[in-house]
């Protein structure tokens, strides 16, 4: 949990988003009518959970409220109603297998099984280096590559146990953490 | 025109670009329809084609259209459903990576029939990536003039914004949507008032699927009525259909509505046969959601009639011996599934997307996965098969949206047609292999 801690507080202790992501929120702005800016919310939520650290905490919900002049509680109960939030810490590397009928109908449980043979962790939790995190998760849509994971914004499709391993390598070599929006 | 229309050009590089989108006759229709065509012809074609809503309800979309409200100096709003997330259906996400352009041009057509100044396209957060390909997409078609102020100097002007929701099945729901567009938990609006008359921001509001959407372009190009004479019956015109599971050519195929599902399961032009050599168990034809079918009720009806792909036959039989279109999501399922098992990706899921407003949908879901988690784990009883029917039956009908339709029908189907299997695993606890292990860690 080493690396992921470190990357979590040095990111959130610099609440405010840079000054080309402000540029972006402005322009998100003028996609909605001037009263309704409340609209922002989820793709706002984005940045911020891809800028500070891969994850929501207080601190950042509270705020990405002030950047859209909300209550707090108006962006609490957003975050914690939509899946792709993550309301607690995850490793560099989120990776989603799809678990539904057509991925578990072509083998999604073999490449969980391998996923968690191969980075001693089991699903919903993160490895000690703080690089990967391992969840499964509901249809993400790609039902006829089956069967598939997400990394981040990548989709990595009709997987085997070999795919799985050399997809593994390359974000190892990578170590970075995958910036999603 | 051949049963190609939506997917006519998907094969040609580098299509989802402008220029190559124009070369292939890509806005020509933008173009007649704005010199030539009054928005009101607009909705009179679409109504003529008899296109219907391809997201999985099927209503007539010239219909829903003309159920718009139009009051003086209120904005009206197009919404486009690209939210895709019933299980088995991938064919949004195809065509908007393949031709976004396409999808495009139909939603500048339908925003001008509707009189919408401002249109959205709201797409599932986990598709981030086709986003940026509609952005982009959208961004060359500004710059071309088919969108902004003044389009092509008609005097109708057009905004068009990509919208990201962030993983919530319910999402797909027109109402939920809305509330997720205007930055809000997904909850579903009690209707009426119907969007068409309180949608977005409270104004009237046409919500239709990205399929449906790019349908409006040839239907404009060749007429309501050249439309209508594809397909057979009601079902109008082409479908795309997500083929997934136990086939050898998984896919999505663009079929003339109305071509048999014996031949779309086992033609070389679609899904080529079952994987492996293996036969034919059972299909869920339509999406999660619709009822699932033993492989006799499927490739024929009760009545001994070949089963085609279209609404009225898929759905004939009722829900006795019949299922639906949906959003044409069909899984294909070999002779060694278990339908148990398979049931209870469903459950767990329709319990994991259920936004828990309506308590026989929040309490039911969840109780349906831990009563087949049960099962599978070998501890079930013969009255837990009938516990659940009666769980589903409590669910049906019983909520603001149609969630809890979706989660009660696929139970009661895999029961009505395969109830000796579930009897099986209560009855034979020793027979069920490795579940026990996989399933406990795969429970949330």
């Amino acid at each position: 949990m080493h690396n992921m801690n470190e990357t979590n507080m040095t990111s959130q202790s610099q609440l405010q988003f840079s000054e080309a992501r402000m540029a972006e929120i402005r322009e998100l702005l003028t996609h909605y009518p001037e009263n309704q800016s409340r609209s922002a919310l989820i793709p706002i939520l984005h940045m911020a959970q891809s800028d500070f650290g891969g994850w929501l905490s207080v601190p950042v919900m509270d705020y990405v409220a002030s950047v859209l002049n909300l209550l707090p509680i108006q962006v609490y109960e957003v975050a914690s109603f939509y899946s792709m939030f993550n309301l607690k810490p995850v490793g560099n590397y989120l990776i989603e297998v799809c678990r539904t009928s057509s991925c578990w109908l072509c083998g999604a449980e073999d490449i969980t099984a391998h996923l968690e043979n191969k980075l001693g962790i089991k699903v919903g939790q993160t490895t000690a280096d703080g690089l990967f995190t391992l969840k499964a998760v509901e249809c993400l849509g790609s039902c006829g590559t089956a069967p598939m994971m997400q990394v981040g914004a990548n989709y990595y499709e009709n997987l085997t146990i070999s795919k799985v391993d050399s997809i593994l390598e390359e974000l190892k070599k990578e170590n970075k953490y995958s910036r999603y929006c | 025109m051949s049963a190609k229309i939506l997917l006519a050009l998907d094969h040609i590089e580098g299509i989802a670009s402008l220029p190559v989108y124009a070369q292939h006759g890509g806005y020509a229709v933008l173009k007649k329809v704005l010199s030539d065509i009054s928005p009101q012809q607009v909705v009179e074609e679409v109504k003529i084609s008899g296109l219907r809503g391809r997201g999985g309800a099927g209503f007539p979309t010239g219909l829903k259209w003309s159920f718009l409200a139009r009051p003086e100096g209120v904005p009206r709003y197009l919404v486009c459903n690209a939210d895709e997330s019933e299980p088995g259906t991938f064919k949004d996400r195809y065509l908007m990576e393949r031709n976004p352009h396409l999808m495009i041009e139909g939603m500048i057509i339908s925003s001008y029939g509707l009189g919408a100044n401002t249109a959205y396209i709201y797409i599932r957060g986990e598709y981030f990536y086709i986003a940026r390909i509609l952005e982009k997409a959208i961004k060359e078609a500004y710059a071309a003039g088919y969108l902004g102020k003044n389009i092509l100097n008609s005097g109708f002007d057009l905004d068009l914004h990509v919208h990201v929701g962030a993983g919530a099945y319910i999402c797909g729901e027109e109402t939920a949507l809305l509330e997720s567009l205007e930055g809000k938990r997904g909850n579903p609006r009690i209707k009426p008032p119907f969007p068409a008359v309180q949608g977005l921001y409270n104004c009237p509001t046409v919500v239709n699927n990205s399929e449906t959407l790019a349908a409006v372009v040839p239907i404009l190009d060749k007429g309501g009525a050249a439309y209508a004479a594809i397909g057979i019956g009601k079902s109008t015109g082409t479908k795309l259909i997500s083929a997934s599971g136990h086939i050898n050519r998984p896919g999505v195929y663009e079929i003339e509505l109305g071509i048999p599902v014996e031949e779309f399961i086992y033609s070389d032009e679609y899904c080529g046969g079952i994987r492996n050599g293996k036969k034919l168990k059972a299909v869920v034809a339509g999406g999660s959601s619709v009822p699932i079918l033993p492989a006799d009720l499927i490739l024929k009806t009760a009545e001994g009639a070949p089963r085609l792909m279209s609404y009225e036959s898929l759905a004939e039989g009722g829900f006795q011996t019949g299922t639906m279109m949906g959003s044409g999501g069909f899984i294909v399922m070999d002779e060694d599934t278990s339908i148990v098992k398979n049931l209870y990706t469903f459950a767990r899921f329709y319990h994991h997307e259920s936004c828990g407003q309506c308590s026989p949908c929040r309490e039911g879901t969840g109780w349906m996965e831990r009563i087949l988690h049960k099962i599978l784990d070998g501890h079930g009883s013969i009255t837990d098969i009938d516990l659940l029917w009666d769980i589903q039956k409590n669910i049906d009908g019983k909520t603001i949206c149609p969630l809890g339709e979706a989660a009660a029908w696929p139970v009661a189907s895999a029961i009505r047609h395969f109830r000796s299997e579930f009897e099986e695993y209560v009855l034979n606890p020793h027979l069920i292999e490795d579940v026990k292990h996989y399933y406990r860690l795969q429970t949330t």
